[in-house]
């Protein structure tokens, strides 16, 4: 009962509007229509055809192009309003976004961040409009590419007449037959690399057929790459981490379970030099000022070996020395080391002197490490002094007590305790940059400043993304698909003689203009007149 | 070599100019377009576009020999490079369709677009660490050859508009053609009066206060009209007009003051010199166009400007992300609109192929993804900062 039995003999699906076999109309709304709907071969579509259940009901939604291009636009005009202010992983860090946003841009500011503005491609709502978009891109195509295969691969060389008279491109040529070059015209559909096939002295010649396939494969591609971006968020296949290095430092790379560790050997920025570098970059140069010409980090990967035992120092094996510079990350087992940021002369080393307030007198030096100060410090003939506390960061809290914003060396304060043959119990001096104080009262010794040395600090991200792969092959299908389906069209020519005249039809999903040029070379002095364009016919008649 | 690059950008301007009027000159000749054979004018002009087209190709390659790096790293080669690719899309288009008309559209665009470019620093500046990549020439060129095809439509797309919108009454399509007709209008004044006053090497500059309370000094090579935030004239003679909150950027406002001023100036001229619409004006050019075959060449240039965008502007771009900034996507603004770009014209081929928007309607989309492109190569650059943003 679900079936169509066509006057021809071909059975059709259910909904078939125009018989796959020969073409003939089995819908009575299309048997009025001056040109018959091509678009999809007139096949039977479920969407078109069904509308009962739930299922079909979504179905019916998710497959309509209409629904599907208010998707695209609706995620258009979003992405859109997410430009207007920097989102929020642009701005500084360490200010709430309400603040920052009120205080650079005012109440617009501030009403940009209530509508979750700010953070809008990681919100819901925009994840659930590309999630639809996939949705409809999955059912679109299916329920237009198996109906479509199957007229495709049904369609007969004879057509019937009232196929043929339907076409935009359609023409009879009367006259004797013996007027006509039906061989040229074959030899010319040849040269213009058309397949043709033959039946009753019928004729279809077809090209291109396999680019009906493109929008398909584009889609299929599309999916592929929305389904690796939502890969990312299986565990193991991102590490997205920041590891600051130190010259001189070793440190394990976060992200890799303590497998793989970096030594930083030198950070090293350069800056486009107006003397050295060409001579035509002078002006710009001039006018720029500092320009960076390279950030570049010398280190060496490290792989431990065996197993990690707690509070053992790991046993390191090097792979390889390499220079990270920006555009040429570090590769290696799945993982990439990138040049992402720097500081230049950071604190690393502060020295000072023991001596007496009074005399001046120096009873040596030490030298404390900011990242690793030992507790104490011995110096000759019963001088030593303790380090009984550090803040490597050091502000004053609300209740006025010392304490350290962060463990990185920016303001470095210390508490010591200075032992002197003079004072064995010890005197205790509080000293930060630029600032002594002594709570127990005066002391008659001081350690006094004596000198730094810094470091230059590399940033380097640690990625790891299995997910990679997945998008690349999303997207080169995609290409593949898409190229099919603009750079190929799919033409068909249907040639029938019938009892003193020749008619022909011309179809083409897209590019008539190349179609009608095809056909006018190829009837070229075979006696057939050039097919008629009736949609102009239809406009010129309105107009 | 630098000289002998800028003189040879600079011809290139001149003989598309020419181009342009040779090709006007075809559309006059009514015999000829009867007889399916192109007139000695379009064929004359088609030759002066090629001409020209290898001059600007010699100024590109003579600069990337100068610099060590193809010209695309800043605001002025870009530019100046989309410009050529929009010439080089129209070579291509009009080999296939050969009509003179799409000359007269195409090339005052690109002539527009060109000299726009040129309103920029024109130094050649040696390459940051990110940009010193071989993805940046492989990127930018395809991506700005995607954006120039992609530009041939909406020069079709004009086409056929001026053609068949109605200019015997006026309705909101007059209005929104006269829209796209001041734009370009406003281009062409922003370029008269940069030039103007570059030739008269006018400067002011002000001491200023910026939103966080700092001073700082802001340096106007126009008249300030709209004066930044407190500010203090420090050079020159003209006093702003009004002053601007210290939100707002002066300097970029009094531009595009100067630039919407003008327009209406010149805007204002035509249509009191000729009494009527610009569309209007522009009308004899079309007489003869046949509408299908326009529809069709705007069709036809999304259909082979599409894959090219998305390759460059989209697949060449992420490749270049993940290698450069670590990561293939980050929403940086110039990257969202590239984006919305390739969804437009997505919905732009649904919308044709399912819901048959030919001709007109399919005219005004046209339009409208070259408005889209546009924004992202002036707005965004300019006024939505980012990681793209060129200095
Ligand atoms: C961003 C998302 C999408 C992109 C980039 C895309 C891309 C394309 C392209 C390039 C074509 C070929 C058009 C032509 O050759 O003129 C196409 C065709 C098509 N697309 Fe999409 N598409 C997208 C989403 C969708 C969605 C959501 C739907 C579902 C409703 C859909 C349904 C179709 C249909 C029905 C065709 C025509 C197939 C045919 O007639 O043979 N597309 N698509």
């Amino acid at each position: 009962m679900n079936e169509v039995k066509c006057e021809c003999g071909h059975v059709n699906p259910h909904g078939t509007v125009l018989c796959e076999a020969c073409g003939r109309v089995l819908d009575e709304k299309e048997k009025d229509r001056k040109l018959v709907d091509m678009r999809y071969e007139g096949s039977a579509r479920r969407s078109q055809t069904y509308d009962k259940t739930i299922v079909d009901k979504i179905w019916n939604f998710f497959s309509s192009v209409k629904v599907g291009i208010w998707l695209i636009v609706i995620t258009l005009i979003a992405s859109a309003l997410g430009t207007i202010l920097p989102q929020e992983m642009y701005i500084p860090p360490n200010i709430p976004p309400e603040q920052y946003y009120l205080d650079e841009y005012g109440t617009f500011g501030k009403l940009y961040v209530e509508f979750g503005f700010h953070n809008l491609y990681g919100s819901w709502w925009y994840l659930i409009l590309v999630a639809s978009i996939g949705i409809s891109l999955v059912i679109c195509s299916l329920d237009r590419v198996i109906p479509l295969y199957r007229a495709l691969k049904a369609q007969k060389v004879s057509r019937h007449e009232g196929f043929l008279k339907r076409q935009r491109l359609f023409g009879i040529s009367t006259g004797a037959n013996s007027n006509i070059d039906l061989e040229q015209i074959k030899i010319n559909l040849r040269d213009k690399r058309y397949s043709i096939r033959e039946e009753d002295g019928n004729l279809l010649a077809e090209k291109g057929r396999f680019s009906r396939w493109g929008p398909y494969v584009n889609h299929i591609g599309l999916i592929i790459f929305l389904l690796g971006a939502m890969l990312r968020f299986v565990p193991g296949m991102y590490v997205d981490k920041v590891l600051w290095i130190r010259e001189g430092e070793t440190k394990a790379i976060p992200g890799t379970n303590g497998q793989y560790y970096l030594s930083s050997d030198k950070f090293i920025l350069e800056v486009y030099d107006k003397e050295k570098d060409k001579e035509v970059f002078s002006d710009a140069l001039g006018k720029m000022g500092a320009v960076a010409k390279n950030y570049q980090s010398n280190v060496t990967l490290l792989e431990r070996e065996g197993d990690a035992i707690p509070g053992e120092e790991p046993n390191l094996k090097k792979v390889k020395d390499y220079s990270i510079k920006v555009n040429e990350p570090l590769k290696y087992d799945n993982y990439a080391l990138y040049q992402v940021d720097y500081k230049l002369d950071e604190l690393d080393k502060m020295h000072f002197n023991l001596i007496n307030k009074k005399s001046e007198e120096s009873f040596g030096e030490i030298e404390i490490d900011l990242y690793n100060p030992k507790l104490k410090y011995e110096l000759n003939k019963g001088y030593s002094v303790q380090l009984m506390n550090y803040f490597p960061d050091f502000e004053f809290d609300e209740n006025g007590d010392p304490v350290t914003k962060s463990p990185v060396p920016n303001n470095p304060a210390f508490i010591f305790k200075m032992f002197t043959p003079d004072n064995p119990e010890g005197e205790v001096s509080f000293v930060a940059i630029q600032q002594t104080v002594e709570p127990f009262g005066d002391n008659e010794y001081k350690m006094a400043f004596a000198g730094i040395e810094t470091k230059n600090v590399s940033a380097l991200t640690v990625r790891k993304d299995l997910t990679l792969w997945v998008i690349g092959l999303g997207g080169a299908i995609f290409m593949i698909g898409v190229i099919q389906g603009a750079y190929w069209n799919h033409r068909r020519i249907w040639i029938q003689p019938k009892s003193g005249e020749v008619w022909i039809a011309g179809h083409t999903n897209k590019n008539w203009h190349g179609l009608k040029r095809e056909i006018n070379m190829v009837i070229k002095d075979t006696g057939i007149h050039e097919p008629i364009d009736q949609t102009q016919e239809q406009e010129k008649k309105i107009s | 070599m630098a000289e002998i690059s800028s003189n040879l950008l600079y011809s290139a301007f001149i003989i598309y100019l020419v181009a342009t009027l040779v090709f006007g000159g075809a559309i006059k000749d009514k015999k000829t377009e009867k007889e399916k054979k192109q007139s000695k004018w379009a064929v004359m002009g088609f030759g002066l576009t090629i001409l020209g087209f290898a001059a600007q190709l010699g100024y590109f390659v003579t600069r990337w020999i100068a610099s060590g790096h193809a010209p695309v790293s800043n605001l002025f080669e870009f530019t100046t490079f989309f410009g050529m690719m929009l010439v080089g899309a129209f070579i291509i288009i009009y080999s296939i369709y050969r009509t003179a008309a799409l000359g007269v559209f195409t090339l005052p665009v690109a002539i527009l677009v060109i000299a726009y470019g040129s309103m920029f620093p024109r130094d050649i500046s040696p390459l940051i660490p990110a940009l010193q990549s071989d993805w940046l020439h492989i990127h930018v060129t395809t991506a700005a050859a995607g954006q120039a095809i992609l530009s041939v439509s909406f020069a079709a797309g004009l086409i056929f508009l001026v053609k068949a919108v109605d200019q015997t009454k006026s309705s909101k399509q007059t209005f929104w053609l006269e829209t796209v007709m001041f734009g370009l209008i406003c281009t062409l004044a922003f370029v008269i009066v940069s030039s103007v006053f570059s030739g008269l090497d006018y400067k002011e500059s002000f001491n200023w206060v910026d939103k966080k309370g700092k001073e700082a000094v802001m340096e106007y090579s126009l008249p300030a009209l709209a004066g930044p935030h407190k500010g203090e004239l420090l050079e020159g003679n003209f006093e702003p007009i009004a002053e601007m909150p210290a939100i707002i950027n002066a300097k970029k406002l009094n531009t595009v003051i100067w630039s919407i001023g003008g327009g209406l100036v010149l805007y204002g001229l035509l249509r009191l010199i000729f009494r009527k619409r610009v569309a209007a004006l522009l009308r004899p050019l079309v007489k003869n166009i046949n509408l299908d075959l326009v529809d069709e060449i705007s069709y036809r240039s999304v259909l082979i400007g599409f894959p090219v965008f998305t390759l460059g502007a989209l697949i060449f771009a992420m490749i270049w992300a993940q290698i450069a900034w670590t990561r293939f996507w980050g929403w940086d603004p110039k990257e969202v609109w590239a984006l919305i770009t390739f969804l437009f014209y997505a919905a732009f081929l649904h919308l044709r192929l399912s819901k048959g928007w030919h001709g007109e309607k399919s005219a005004w989309l046209a339009v409208i993804g070259f408005a889209i492109m546009m924004f992202n190569l002036v707005a965004v650059n300019l006024v939505l900062a980012g990681l793209h943003s060129y200095a």
